[in-house]
């Protein structure tokens, strides 16, 4: 309770701040919207906010669905074939280092204007937190713990699901967490390079079209959607992994 | 101890022949000799504990019994079983840490090494439950192991080694993580199960007196390289004190035969 006590003070005092810098006379309605603006804009362009909100919150579930998936299997692939591993790991990375924002207009080209290019740059920035933190926890089982179950008779796949991906859920979920976070991210830049609606766009459009208040009306719905992603899957993780906060290995 | 009706999850290796022989075995990490021409018999339910100083190959000697390693050199055979395949099968090998899964509950984790024999989790589970009682776990099935003491998690593992009914027992250090107190109470309890039902057991261990207090014959090992330098055989009728002289004698010969 205190941690949100504190979080809210602080949100509060930004606020504050950021309402008195917005007030000062030499700061320009069109260079900045004060937080009173902003709430206005969400009040009067609400309807139009949520329809374009939804739409780019389909595309960034539908890629979290999509990159959570491939990431699990690709990461308990990676595990069971150590070959596939040593092969694809550096380019798991290098993945990471392609520019999202100019692959965008790429994607756009490839899939056209519809949902697929942003699904597939939300997929791509969701995929290798999600699929390195997985292979990570696959990993991170204790040699003796893997003895014991040979002596026991376990088969691979027994050791991997009785074993190995119960140990790795905490894993998978710190790489939801961060995969939820930057989804939201992804789904813009997505937009940004060719779309008919989404808050993305909106907020692109708003801006050429000098409507600043709706701009900032447009990032803080994004922003909460980002954190609401979070926080989802912060909840996930305490349901399926109650173990977790209970004990910490010696 | 009587898990072998509750477990015929496979047919049960024949109980007649199940000793352990180990014959000049070599065995090598890089530079480190861990263990050389070593050798050593258990009889057919014969309890031996191996006391050496630590980092002697105690618990490698008791890895290739169990099947988890091969020597270099000589040979292993336990319960008439020589490829490690084979003394996998043959052996139930308890590890120095409980390493029960926080996600199970005890009842789970027991059960886990009847699932790993191909018994669905249900079933699995339907089998361990009776045993529960005769460890001192009743009422505590469906705890997990953070809720439990050091002693029954260490229980819940001895269970979750015995559910599968083989017939050579080893134990690493078994109650090395627990407290004095209750390590005693621990080792009594060994004690009295082995005694109801004898079985073959090898027992690695640097506690002198609890090795004196379990066992039949006590092995004494040397350090780099890991070889048996003494055998004393503990000739005392059960349950044994440990304030009895002659258990005072035995640990100081043991004693003696590790300083030498």
């Amino acid at each position: 309770m205190r941690r949100f006590f504190l979080t809210a003070a602080l949100l509060a005092a930004f606020i504050a701040a950021w309402q008195g810098v917005a007030s000062l006379h030499s700061v320009d309605d069109l260079t900045l919207a004060s937080p009173v603006e902003t709430f206005d804009a969400l009040r009067d362009d609400w309807s139009l906010l949520w329809d374009n909100a939804l739409v780019t919150l389909e595309e960034v579930l539908l890629g979290l669905a999509v990159s959570a998936t491939a990431g699990v299997l690709f990461a308990v692939a990676m595990h069971l074939f150590r070959p596939l591993r040593d092969a694809t790991y550096p380019l798991l990375v290098a993945s990471q280092a392609i520019p999202v924002v100019v692959l965008a207009p790429i994607f756009v080209l490839a899939f056209g204007y519809g949902i697929g290019p942003k699904l597939a740059i939300v997929a791509l920035i969701c995929f290798f937190p999600i699929t390195v933190n997985l292979l990570d926890g696959l990993r991170s089982v204790e040699p003796e713990l893997l003895k014991l179950m040979r002596s026991l008779g376990a088969s691979r796949l027994r050791t991997l699901g009785s074993v190995e991906l119960p140990a790795s859920l905490p894993y998978l979920f710190s790489g939801l967490k961060i995969a939820a976070a930057v989804s939201v991210i992804g789904a813009v830049f997505g937009e940004w390079a060719g779309a008919d609606e989404g808050l993305g766009r909106l907020v692109l459009l708003g801006n050429n079209q000098l409507q600043t208040p709706r701009v900032y009306a447009g990032i803080v719905i994004l922003t909460l959607m980002a954190v609401a992603l979070f926080a989802l899957a912060a909840l996930a993780e305490r349901v399926a992994c109650p173990w977790n906060r209970q004990e910490r290995p010696v | 101890m009587q898990t072998q009706a509750e477990a015929p999850a496979k047919e049960p290796l024949s109980y007649q022949h199940t000793g352990v022989a180990l014959r000049g075995v070599n065995r090598r990490f890089r530079e480190l000799t861990a263990l050389e021409g070593l050798e050593l018999d258990l009889r057919p339910r014969e309890v031996l504990a191996v006391v050496g100083p630590s980092g002697c190959g105690k618990s490698t000697l008791l890895e290739l019994v169990a099947g988890l390693q091969q020597p270099d050199a000589g040979s292993v055979v336990a319960a008439g079983a020589a490829d490690p395949a084979g003394r996998r099968e043959a052996c139930a090998y308890m590890p120095q840490r409980d390493l029960l899964l926080p996600w199970r509950d005890a009842l789970g984790n027991a059960a886990l090494a009847l699932e790993c024999q191909g018994l669905p989790r249900a079933e699995a589970r339907r089998r361990a439950e009776p045993l529960f009682e005769r460890f001192g776990l009743a009422e505590f099935e469906r705890s997990r192991p953070a809720e439990l003491s050091g002693g029954m998690r260490q229980r819940v593992a001895f269970l979750r080694t015995l559910l599968p009914g083989r017939p050579v027992l080893l134990l690493d250090e078994p109650f090395g993580a627990l407290d004095a107190i209750t390590r005693a109470s621990m080792q009594e309890w060994l004690a009295d199960a082995l005694a109801r039902e004898p079985r073959t057991t090898l027992l690695v261990t640097h506690d002198v007196e609890e090795a004196v207090f379990l066992a039949d014959r006590v092995a004494v090992m040397s350090a780099r390289p890991g070889r048996i330098v003494a055998t004393l055989d503990v000739d005392l009728p059960r349950p044994r004190r440990l304030t009895d002289p002659r258990v005072v004698e035995l640990r100081r010969a043991a004693l003696e035969a590790l300083g030498g």
